[in-house]
């Protein structure tokens, strides 16, 4: 009798361990699928990215100054030209979102160099996180996300947010004096997080970089205010015109830096080293394009650049992966 | 008429090896598909070149099987068990083969590389395309679920012979004399 329990015992408990690894128990953890549920709202647009849902696909060359080769194994820091291909988009989960409206504007790219090694960058117009922690982050986006019954955000469910993360005064100080500029090629985006440039002693320094704009508002396309589309627009006439150029700044890290800390901005003054011009020469619309499969997963990274242990940095791939595989798998299912 | 009792000691010493490996990789893979914590980088990294090396292994395995008469269950296990026994095996071997190979074609999908604990990188099976991508990423689920089940009645079985029956059916993959 007594083995018949053994048994059912060890058969129950072995049970229960494949349940609790299926996530069974994980009702209160914040997983990639309870984040990429937040992102695409009750409905979903099919086919479409989770987050920054509306873009642009572009290609170009970055054309490598060399003086970051030092610091890193990488080949494309090497001197000379590497193809890329790329994408702007703009914040939301809405493929037809006006352009204007949204608060956050992006550039990707990805990168080969023949030694088949590939970057993957995802950059943002904000150069800080408001919070540190992929759990802040997603009662962050709890927060901003509209009620299910009004459509409205609440203020107050903001400001409480906010005043319980005191860590978020950067970002707020960014986003009071930020102005959206009139284009995506006059924009600089960031890295936000931080990374590891590994040299070839394997010593490792610790960067964020910029992708710094050479056009300004001044020089450029005008934009027509009323279109939805007034940023593509606005960039095919740019494009058209010449090519858009952004400086590839990247910042080092000093002893007073914390790496791990996407909320704290880095001083000026830290030594900044240019690597080169991303010269973006051709669009094409995003449907159909070379961008539109491809997942900007920034932890996929050639040997000579690490991610650094910011937990905001190290999340991103799991919930890029789970927002890429929901529409794979809509683009398999719709075909 | 097969008369051998216990297991070849190469195929013990390969069953066992593989389900530590096995399972670490099905409980590692849902987890990390799931988790938002820092450990996911590495997990992927240790995923892939424990799922080449699960690939290596059951290649060796298959040889082995080859080389080595298995023992024959008992005469006094009915014609039913002995059925879900043999089908059990087969979903067994089929979730081996079919999970590094799957996870090895989603990762060529996506362009992204495969790489044996930074020794050297397998090739790429497929190019990149997102169709390509989400059928074997899909799959690669689905085969670890299935997989889970099979190990659950592989595991369950093998307990009932062990601890009830005592007819001898664990003895034969376990290390050591046969009593």
């Amino acid at each position: 009798m007594s083995k018949k329990i053994t048994l059912i015992a060890i058969i129950t408990l072995f049970a229960l361990t494949i349940l609790y690894f299926t996530g069974a128990f994980n009702r209160d953890v914040v997983t990639a699928q309870r984040f990429v549920n937040l992102q695409q709202g009750d409905n979903a647009h099919e086919g479409f990215r989770r987050a920054h849902a509306k873009g642009i696909c572009l290609a170009g060359s970055f054309e490598s100054t060399g003086e970051l080769a030092k610091y890193s194994q990488a080949k494309v820091f090497d001197l000379g030209a590497t193809p890329f291909v790329g994408r702007f988009s703009i914040a939301g989960n809405n493929p037809t979102a006006p352009d204007l409206k949204a608060p956050v504007r992006s550039l990707a790219f990805s990168i080969t160099t023949d030694d088949n090694q590939e970057w993957r960058v995802a950059m943002n117009t904000p150069p800080v996180m408001a919070v540190a922690t992929p759990d802040a982050f997603f009662k962050q986006l709890q927060a901003l996300s509209p009620d299910p019954v009004t459509k409205k955000r609440s203020p107050e469910k903001i400001k409480a947010f906010f005043a319980a993360h005191p860590e978020s005064a950067a970002f707020n100080n960014w986003k009071a004096s930020y102005t959206p500029t009139n284009s995506f090629a006059t924009e600089q985006y960031h890295s936000i997080n931080a990374f590891y440039l590994v040299d070839k002693n394997d010593e490792k320094h610790a960067v964020r970089w910029i992708a710094k704009p050479q056009l300004s508002d001044e020089n450029i396309q005008p934009l027509n205010n009323d279109s939805p589309d007034a940023l593509q627009l606005q960039l095919k006439d740019q494009v058209a015109q010449s090519s858009v150029k952004f400086d590839m700044l990247f910042s080092f890290a000093t002893e007073e830096d914390d790496e791990n800390n996407p909320t704290v901005l880095w001083p000026q003054s830290r030594k900044t080293i240019n690597a080169g011009t991303l010269v973006i020469s051709r669009l094409q619309a995003q449907e159909g394009g070379v961008c539109e499969n491809m997942n900007f997963d920034p932890l996929v990274l050639p040997t000579g650049i690490e991610p650094s242990a910011d937990p905001i940095l190290r999340a991103r791939g799991a919930a890029y992966a789970e927002s890429f595989r929901r529409r794979a798998k809509e683009v398999l299912l719709n075909n | 008429m097969n008369t051998i009792t216990k297991y070849s000691a190469s195929s013990i010493l390969i069953h066992w090896a593989m389900a530590l490996i096995i399972l670490s990789m099905l409980f590692l893979g849902l987890s990390m598909v799931q988790s938002l914590a820092v450990w996911q980088v590495e997990a992927i990294q240790l995923h892939k070149s424990f799922g080449v090396l699960a690939l290596i292994l059951v290649t060796i395995r298959l040889i082995n099987k080859v080389l080595y008469k298995s023992p024959a269950l008992p005469q006094s296990v009915p014609k039913a068990q002995a059925l879900a026994a043999h089908l059990t095996q087969v979903g067994l071997y089929a979730s081996m083969i079919l999970m590094p190979i799957s996870g090895w074609l989603m990762q060529s999908a996506d362009e992204r590389s495969v790489s044996f604990f930074g020794i050297f990188t397998l090739p790429n099976l497929v190019s990149k395309n997102i169709e390509t991508y989400t059928f074997f990423r899909e799959a690669h689920g689905l085969i670890a679920y299935a997989f889970l089940l099979f190990i659950f009645m592989h595991v369950s079985a093998a307990l009932y012979h062990g601890l009830i029956k005592q007819d001898g059916v664990l003895g034969s993959m376990l290390p050591g004399k046969h009593k």
